[in-house]
């Protein structure tokens, strides 16, 4: 009998689909609509941090070096109070096997399939992670699909997602090129469902495992060099592997101290699955687009339980705007020498306006830096944009308004963050898990799980969940 | 080849109203199975080894992305940082 392959079909079957694609049952974690045993789930992939080192080092991912920005930490320093400006770092994650840290989440998901006979691997992403999938599995002898969201309805391709298409080929994959819209995961399914393939989710714990190798090397390199953990790890965030798997290797470490920043462009405005907005972003990641539904419900991928819960890890979230990332792609690569990003350079603008909170002897870690090239270039962004009816300006960049103008900064000290209240995160999380799972009542094992999840305390979730009509049910 | 995935009907009920619009399309690369001119069906096997029917779009496609003309605006802030660097050094 031929399957259902209607939408509505495709979709009913998902978790049937998931299970045997991942090889795994989320059943066992599940404890309720809303909590379940994440610390037991991560625990289960049966991956040690030294395991997920031996793995990496087999194919040459990991161990990048760690770079101090010697010109930029001085135009810091001129720019902020006597004292202040802390020493910038680089991780250079570009010099992975494809490009960017993304070799560290794949490298344990395609190992893995490779030992549990699965003859190929599928990733549903527009991003570096399809090449690094495609690296990986070139690497293990695996077929690879990569389902990517490339062009608006007009087939005109965001010059970052086409080469992206490009760099996947490549390695020998598949591209599977999609118009804009989130049934990516719909066809991701059908693909899975028509070929066997391992699906080497961004999100399942084996994605998140292989970056804690990074958090863990960058507490490593700056104690051996500089005998002290830095005070800052700026961390570019977006769907929130990054965060999460860089915090769970620098808590690993023992780097207990250090504050783990999250940074995003400023995308406000724009629609992520909109036809007309999509070749305006100027953005392929790295942006509010992604970072703020994933930090405030992370439940919304491929898996049934996402293993990436930035909320638990970030201490602080802030934004930055395009033009500044641009800015500071240009001033990398004029300054220091190395022609990275652009969108691996969010957290390095940040990381520019943090460093001057602190005095000079502390370190600011930026964890990435990714590979650039043809479309995928600061020049081919700008470029496209103002074909798209974007005005591109040099300015004060509080003028930037997604969309319509990015205005690149006049000057060095003009560079700064905006601050995202974590506050206002922590309270849309709970609202989210209230709309998303219909609960309207909570147990204090889920609000011991929500606490956990949000980082706040359960009387503040407890307190909250009542101001949104929930009974909490063992309360005094 | 070219294949439209779903019509504009048949969409997620989550796409935005410009987006629900358009049909979901899809391209995929591989090689022909059969002769076929531009516009016709065409079989084709992927790099995976899937065999996939849809129409014929391009024959031996390439990329054409690239860096396009320079940006003035980016243009002049290496020479701006480094003038600022030369200029003596910072109180710490």
């Amino acid at each position: 009998m031929a399957r259902d392959l209607s939408y509505k079909a495709v979709m009913s079957r998902r978790k049937e689909i998931m299970e045997k694609a991942l090889g795994m049952d989320y059943s066992e974690f599940i404890r309720s609509p809303l909590a379940f045993d994440y610390e037991g789930m991560m625990e289960k992939v049966g991956y040690s941090l030294e395991r997920v080192r031996a793995i990496q080092s087999e194919v040459g991912v990991g161990n990048t070096p760690l770079l101090e920005l010697r010109n930029i930490t001085e135009l810091v320093r001129r720019t902020s109070r006597p004292g202040m400006g802390a020493r910038i770092l680089v991780k250079d994650e570009a010099a992975n096997p494809s490009g960017s840290f993304k070799d560290r989440r794949a490298s344990v998901s395609v190992y893995h399939a490779k030992v549990h006979g699965y003859r190929g691997v599928l990733a549903a992403t527009s991003g570096n992670y399809g090449a690094a999938v495609a690296s990986q599995a070139a690497i293990r002898g695996l077929d690879c699909i990569i389902v990517q969201e490339t062009f608006d309805s007009r087939h005109v391709g965001q010059p970052e997602i086409v080469e992206k298409s490009r760099k996947c080929e490549a390695f020998g994959a598949e591209v599977v090129q999609l118009t804009v819209g989130p049934e990516l995961f719909y066809v991701a399914l059908m693909l899975l469902e028509e070929t066997g393939f391992f699906n080497a989710s961004l999100y399942s714990p084996f994605g998140i495992a292989g970056i804690e190798t990074l958090g863990y090397e960058i507490a490593q390199q700056c104690r051996e060099r500089y005998g002290k953990d830095p005070a800052y790890v700026v961390v570019t965030h977006a769907g929130g592997g990054n965060v999460t798997g860089t915090a769970r290797g620098l808590r690993k470490a023992g780097a207990l101290k250090t504050k783990v920043i999250g940074a995003s462009v400023d995308l406000t405005g724009l629609h992520m699955a909109s036809d007309t907005d999509f070749n305006r972003k100027s953005f392929t990641t790295g942006h509010t687009g992604f970072g703020v539904p994933f930090a405030t419900w992370p439940d919304r991928t491929d898996v049934p339980r996402n293993a990436a819960r930035p909320l638990r890890y970030m201490d602080r979230y802030v934004l930055v705007t395009q033009g500044e990332v641009f800015y500071v792609t240009q001033a990398l690569a004029e300054v220091e020498g190395l022609e990275r990003g652009p969108a691996g350079n969010t957290s390095l603008a940040a990381a520019i306006a943090l460093a001057r909170e602190l005095p000079q002897d502390e370190l600011v870690v930026v964890q990435e830096t990714e590979y650039t090239g043809a479309g995928k270039h600061p020049q081919a962004q700008l470029n496209f944009a103002k074909q798209n009816g974007v005005i591109v300006r040099r300015g004060d960049p509080r003028e930037n308004v997604p969309g319509k103008v990015i205005v690149i900064p006049e000057e060095f000290s003009q560079l700064h963050v905006t601050e995202f209240p974590m506050e206002k995160l922590r309270k849309s999380y709970l609202k989210n898990a209230v709309e998303r799972t219909g609960v309207k009542e909570v147990t204090p094992e889920d609000v011991k799980f929500l606490a956990e999840d949000s980082r706040q305390t359960e009387d503040e979730v407890a307190s909250y969940l009542e101001q949104l009509g929930v009974k909490v049910l063992g309360k005094a | 080849m070219h294949n439209i995935i779903l019509k504009p009907g048949e969409r997620s009920p989550d796409v935005p109203a410009d987006t629900a619009k358009t049909p979901l399309q899809c391209w995929v690369k591989g090689w022909a199975l059969e002769e076929a001119g531009v516009g016709e069906r065409i079989k084709i096997r992927t790099p995976a080894g899937r065999t996939v029917e849809g129409t014929l779009t391009a024959v031996n496609p390439g990329y054409t992305h690239s860096f396009g003309p320079s940006v003035p605006e980016l243009q002049g802030i290496g020479a701006e940082l480094r003038k600022l660097l030369r200029e003596g050094k910072s109180s710490g």
